[in-house]
Parts: C-alpha cells; structure tokens; sequence
C-alpha cells in the first residue's frame, strides 16, 4: 500500500491527538509550575533566602493555589555565579517544566540568560536591576516588578536637593553595572536640579578595606550617597564612624544600602540615615501589615528589599492569573496581561509601562527605633515613579544607558 | 600632609593585618609545600567563632585565643587525617583544600546565616585618636601592634628555639632533616596547628575592621597568596616586609590611581616574580 498524502495527514492526524491533545488537557487543569531563581550559598545568599521565605509565605497564605488551580514550587539556586544562574534555569525548563521564573536575583545572573528566556520564550518576574532590559534592550519576555537600578535613586536625589537642601555631594558605590547605573540616575537628578557632584567613587565590589577611601572623601560636602548592595553598605558606615566622620557628613542610601537585613545587625550609630526603596517593611497598608507581621513572626526579622520582591512578584502573578482564569499557557496573552493591570501589592499600588518595568510609588525613609529595633520609618513618598523619572521615554531612550561615565561629571573637583 | 598622615597609618593597620594572615600561610607553605588553599576558610571560621565567644564572653582578645585554639585543633586534625594521605601530592592537596574551603563556607552559611555580623571594638579602644587634628581609628593603630608583637614572638620562635631550628632546617632540606633524626612528621603537624592557629585569631582581630560575613574566606585567600609569592615562601621576614609592602600598595595605590584598583594589587607580585622567582627573601633551595 502506497504511503500518499491522505494516509500520511491522517497518521500525523492521530499521532497528534495521541500525543499532542492529551498534553494540553493535563496542563491546563494541572497545576501551575512557578520556578524561583534564587542564591541559597555564597555571598548573596542572605537576601536570596529571604526571596524563598517571602514567596513561600505568600504560597502558604494562598493555599498554594492561584486562580483555582494549584501552584507548584520549585526551586533553583545559582549561587550568584551567571554560567551557574543559566544551567539552573534550564534544568528548571526542561527539567522542571517550569512556566514561570521568579528571579532572577542579581543582574549579572539576568543578563547571563538575557537570550535564553528569549529563546524558551520563558515567562520571567523579575528581581534583578539591569536597566537596559527593560530599556534600550527589552525582553518581550520579561516584566520586572521591583524596579531599575536608578529608579528609586532619582527621587531620592530630588529629595536630596529640594527637602535636605544639600547642594554639594559625593557618590560612592560598588564597581558594578548596579552601582554605576544607580549613580548615574542620581547625579543626573541632582546636578539637573543645580546641585553639584564633586566627587565619585566606586571601590571594588569585595573591596578589603574601605579605611584609604574614606581617607580621600571630600569633607567640605553636604552628604554623600552610598549605592552598594550586600553587606558592603554596612561594612563602608561602621569604618566611616571609626573614623570620627558621623555627624560631621550627612550619609543617605540607595536602595539596598540600610536595608532592613543590613539593620538588624546595626545599633544606634544608624540612627537617622535616609534612604530611598520602593518598599519599607513600615509601610501603613493592610497588605503590607499582614505580610510583615506573619514574617516577622516567622522569621524573627523584619522583610526587607529580597523579601518584598517576590511576595510582590507573586501578587502580581496572582492578579494576572485571576484575569486570564489560571490559562497560563498562553503566553502572548500572559504578557499582555500581567503588562496592562493593576495590582495593589505590599508596596502599594502598581503597574506597568510598556517595556515591562513596574511603576509604583518611592519611599523616602529614615532610620528609627521602634519597639527596640531599628525600622525604615517612611517619612515622604513619591507616588507613581517610572524608570524614567520625570523625563519622556522616548527622549531617555536616546540617551546611552546609565554607566560609570554617562552621563559625564562636570563637577569634580581634584 | 593630614592626608598622607592618615594614608601612611592606614597602610600600616592594613600591612598589620595581612601579616597576621600571611605568616601562617607562609609557614605552612615554607615547609610543607602545602599551598593550603583553606587558609581564608580557617580565618573566616576563626572570625565566626570569635563572634559566638564575644556573645557570652564580651572580651575580644578571649574570643581572639579560643578562635585560635579551636582552629589549631581543626588544622591539626586536617592535616593528621586528609593532608598526610596526600603527601607529595601536590594537586590533589590543592584541589582537597579548595574543597574544604567549599564546605566550611557552606558550614559557615547554615550556621551563621548570609547577613554580615559586626564585631564590636574593644570600648578602650573605641575613641578616634586624634592625629595632627585628624581623627584616626585607634582600634587600627592596636592591630598594628599586635601584628609586631606577633612578628617578633615568631622571630624568636623561628630563631632562638630549638623547635624553630628543627623548623628551618626542615624548610631548607627536609630529606637531611629527616636523617639527622628531626621528627619532620610531628614537626608538620605542629607547624599546621601553628598556621591555623594564626589565622583564626587573625580572623577575629581583623573583625572589628573586616566584620564577619559570606565571603570573607574568598577576600583574604589572594592577599595572603600575593603577599606569600611577594615575600619568599617560607620566610618569616619575607611574610611581614610583603605585608607592609603591600598594604602600602594598595593604600596609595587606590588613592592615586583609582583606575587600577584591581590590578593594583598583584603589580608588584608580577615584577618580583618576574625578576626574583624566588620572591623578596625566598631561601634559594625552596
């Protein structure tokens, strides 16, 4: 018997329905599976952890189930290493069949799997900074609900210059893309408003001892601000003090710099340091309470940056899942989605331009004590801040992306 | 001139706490050919533990001695159990130390947690000193003296006992000492106990600057390599001039050229090895 044409779209007619149909049946009212790319060793793993913690919390709340179907978790831990972040995520793929990542967590680790999650076409929520995913590069794949590297540093320099009136400041941060983009944003803010940069720093990331930078500070400043990330935040204002400099220049923070996991091992000499975040575990919203009260009871500490992100994250995805009636498997329509809502999460309302970044509100806040711990009380906000400040996203783009030289400082002095 | 002032002293604390971390090393180096790639993990682990003595005992030079003895008991039982299985082995040394590196760092993660834990300065030495009206960490000037002091506690060790002989012979040709009937086997396991020991208590010294964190294993590994290959593996003289050679280095380095702050630190290394192989005071049989 001839193998024609009929035959052959009619075999391929069956093998379809045997294998192809019943595929889809079983993902649509199988439960849905969630990856989180986290760092569980190594030197990032503090705020890693706090992302398992924070998204289980929020699963546990749930029942593990959104928009009436189950949620299953799983797991990947990078290490903070890229090439290890990249095989994580794939085994999480095509191991785990994830449908959704979480994470990552670090921009390096972002960046790494930049082109696979295009090439997977993988649903990402992410945590990561990196500016021009977002930007001048978007991944059509990728919706960022905590922020830019610079996008609470913007506010934070108008602040800087409107309310605390300083005028003349020096930035310092950690030598990576985060610490230069973060700079950037500020010193473009605060030198627009008329404010000047006179001196700009970036000690290596694993910098041994910051004693011969604070050497080289300018004294004769209004404030400095500090962009680091990890404990180098910590480590920088303990060796500021033993040199006798607290009290005599004014520090305010990124977003990263005092955040709550940096406080709970700081005493009184943190007292009254402003930072700017787009979360607080202080912030006075109901959802906000209820997540950090049951942290707190669980963990013994308040939530901080990590923490918030993926209970965010998980919120969001949550609210775009109730819309699309838990059909996660339609991709297009999942980014649509999750693109144009509007979501009330712990850090207050957000949503989403279109090139996939959060917008949301900015809190200004300043160290205190509160029950014997120390807290990010919020003291100002700035409601609805996009990646691109004030500026008009066409004309930003055109810019070159916010780096250790862009935009150039006018200002320092030798 | 305040800023040099300041400069000058801060590259001397830093030169003070390299050699607290180098001279173990180079001393395990020296005479064990052993590159004991876990000699950042026993500092960090000696931090760590200095951090849990000071919770009960608020006493900074107590948790420095039990940081040192607890990591005196790990490094001999390291080297009686693992290391002397490997003797002349010179790879499979270097690739069990490195994981050994690994587990203790994840030891130090599930124990401790991934925030960095401050160590508190001592509260004599809390006060800035003030010099040439500029107000300096007296915390960093103390490091500085107990890093002498070592120094010359070791010198005299190295030189004036019978021990330290039995040590440098060994150094200088381990065969001939073992024929002149020197306990080179017990020697190694002292001189390993010794090197941890260094290195725990320096990891606790260094905290009130350094604090303990994730990491620290990984940041102080290179400076004591650099500051080794600098100096001459084995000299106690080459440990503690590299240290302050380097610690100078960097300092001013960093100041003056901010640029190459990363490559600042192994310039120097480069040229002395490039034109000493043997490093500033390496003995010529190594």
């Amino acid at each position: 018997m001839a193998f024609d044409r009929r035959r052959f779209i009619q075999a391929s007619g069956a093998g379809a329905a045997a294998l192809g149909f019943p595929s889809i049946v079983r993902s649509q009212s199988g439960p849905i599976r969630v990856g989180l790319m986290t760092v569980k060793t190594g030197p990032l793993a503090s705020g890693g952890i706090d992302m398992e913690r924070a998204l289980v919390q929020y699963l546990k709340e749930h029942n593990y189930t959104m928009a009436g179907r189950k949620v299953d978790l799983f797991v990947g831990d990078s290490g903070g290493v890229p090439p290890q972040a990249r095989t994580k995520i794939q085994e999480l793929v095509e191991r785990d069949k994830i449908q959704i990542m979480i994470g990552p967590l670090d921009t390096a680790s972002a960046l790494a799997v930049d082109d696979y999650i295009r090439q997977q076409h993988l649903l990402t929520l992410s945590v990561a900074a990196a500016e021009d995913m977002t930007q001048r590069k978007p991944n059509p794949w990728f919706t960022r609900g905590t922020s830019t590297s610079s996008q609470s540093a913007m506010p934070l320099a108008d602040y800087c210059y409107k309310t605390l009136k300083y005028r003349r400041m020096v930035t310092l941060a950690d030598d990576i893309a985060y610490g230069h983009e973060m700079c950037a944003g500020f010193q473009r803010v605060f030198e627009e408003a008329g404010g000047k940069i006179v001196q700009k720093m970036f000690p290596p990331l694993t910098v041994p001892d910051y004693g011969t930078y604070i050497a080289q500070l300018k004294r004769n400043v209004d404030g400095i601000f500090l962009g680091s990330a990890g404990s180098n935040g910590f480590r920088f204002y303990r060796q500021f003090n033993e040199y006798g400099l607290k009290g005599k220049i004014a520090v305010v923070g990124g977003m990263t710099a005092f955040d709550e996991a940096v406080l709970r091992n700081m005493g009184d000499e943190a007292l009254g340091i402003i930072t700017a975040c787009w979360y607080s575990a202080e912030i006075e919203n109901a959802i906000n309470k209820h997540f950090a009260a049951n942290f707190r009871v669980d963990w013994g500490y308040d939530p901080g940056f990590y923490a918030a992100a993926t209970y965010v994250e998980a919120a969001v995805l949550d609210a775009t899942l109730q819309k699309l009636k838990g059909k996660i498997e339609d991709k297009e329509a999942f980014m649509k989605t999750v693109r144009s809502i509007k979501v009330d999460t712990a850090r207050g309302p957000v949503s989403f331009d279109r090139y996939g970044n959060v917008v949301g509100t900015v809190y200004i806040r300043k160290v205190e004590r509160k029950d014997g711990r120390l807290v990010n009380r919020v003291i100002h906000t700035y409601p609805n801040v996009s990646q691109f400040w004030t500026y008009k996203p066409e004309a930003f783009l055109k810019n070159p992306v916010y780096s250790r030289d862009w935009p150039p400082a006018k200002n320092l002095e030798p | 001139m305040q800023y040099w002032i300041i400069q000058t002293l801060n590259s001397l604390a830093l030169g003070g706490l390299l050699f607290l971390l180098a001279a173990g090393f180079s001393l395990i180096f020296g005479l064990m050919r052993i590159a004991n790639l876990t000699h950042g993990s026993l500092y960090m682990l000696g931090a760590y533990v200095g951090v849990t003595v000071l919770r009960y005992v608020p006493d900074l030079w107590a948790a420095a001695l039990v940081g040192g003895l607890v990591m005196a008991v790990l490094g001999g039982l390291m080297e009686r159990f693992i290391l002397r299985a490997l003797a002349g082995n010179a790879l499979g040394q270097v690739l069990v130390t490195l994981g050994i590196s690994f587990i203790v760092a994840d030891f130090c993660l599930v124990v401790w947690g991934g925030d960095p834990i401050p160590v508190p300065t001592p509260p004599a030495l809390q006060r800035p000193l003030l010099v040439g009206g500029v107000a300096f960490p007296t915390y960093r000037l103390a490091v500085l003296l107990i890093a002498i002091v070592t120094a010359i506690a070791l010198y005299l060790l190295m030189e004036r006992t019978r021990i330290g002989a039995m040590i440098r012979a060994g150094v200088d040709d381990m065969q001939m000492a073992r024929a002149v009937g020197i306990p080179v086997s017990r020697l190694f396991t002292m001189v390993f106990c010794l090197g941890a020991a260094l290195a725990g208590a320096g990891g606790i010294i260094g905290g009130p600057i350094m604090s303990a964190y994730p990491g620290l294993d990984a940041d102080m590994l290179p400076l004591a390599l650099i500051v080794v290959m600098l100096g001459g593996v084995g000299s106690l003289l080459g440990a503690f001039v590299g240290s302050f050679l380097i610690g100078a280095v960097y300092t001013f380095g960093t100041a003056l050229l901010p640029d190459l702050a990363y490559v600042i630190l192994f310039l120097p290394m480069i040229v002395v090895i490039a034109f000493r192989p043997r490093g500033l005071f390496g003995r010529q049989s190594v």
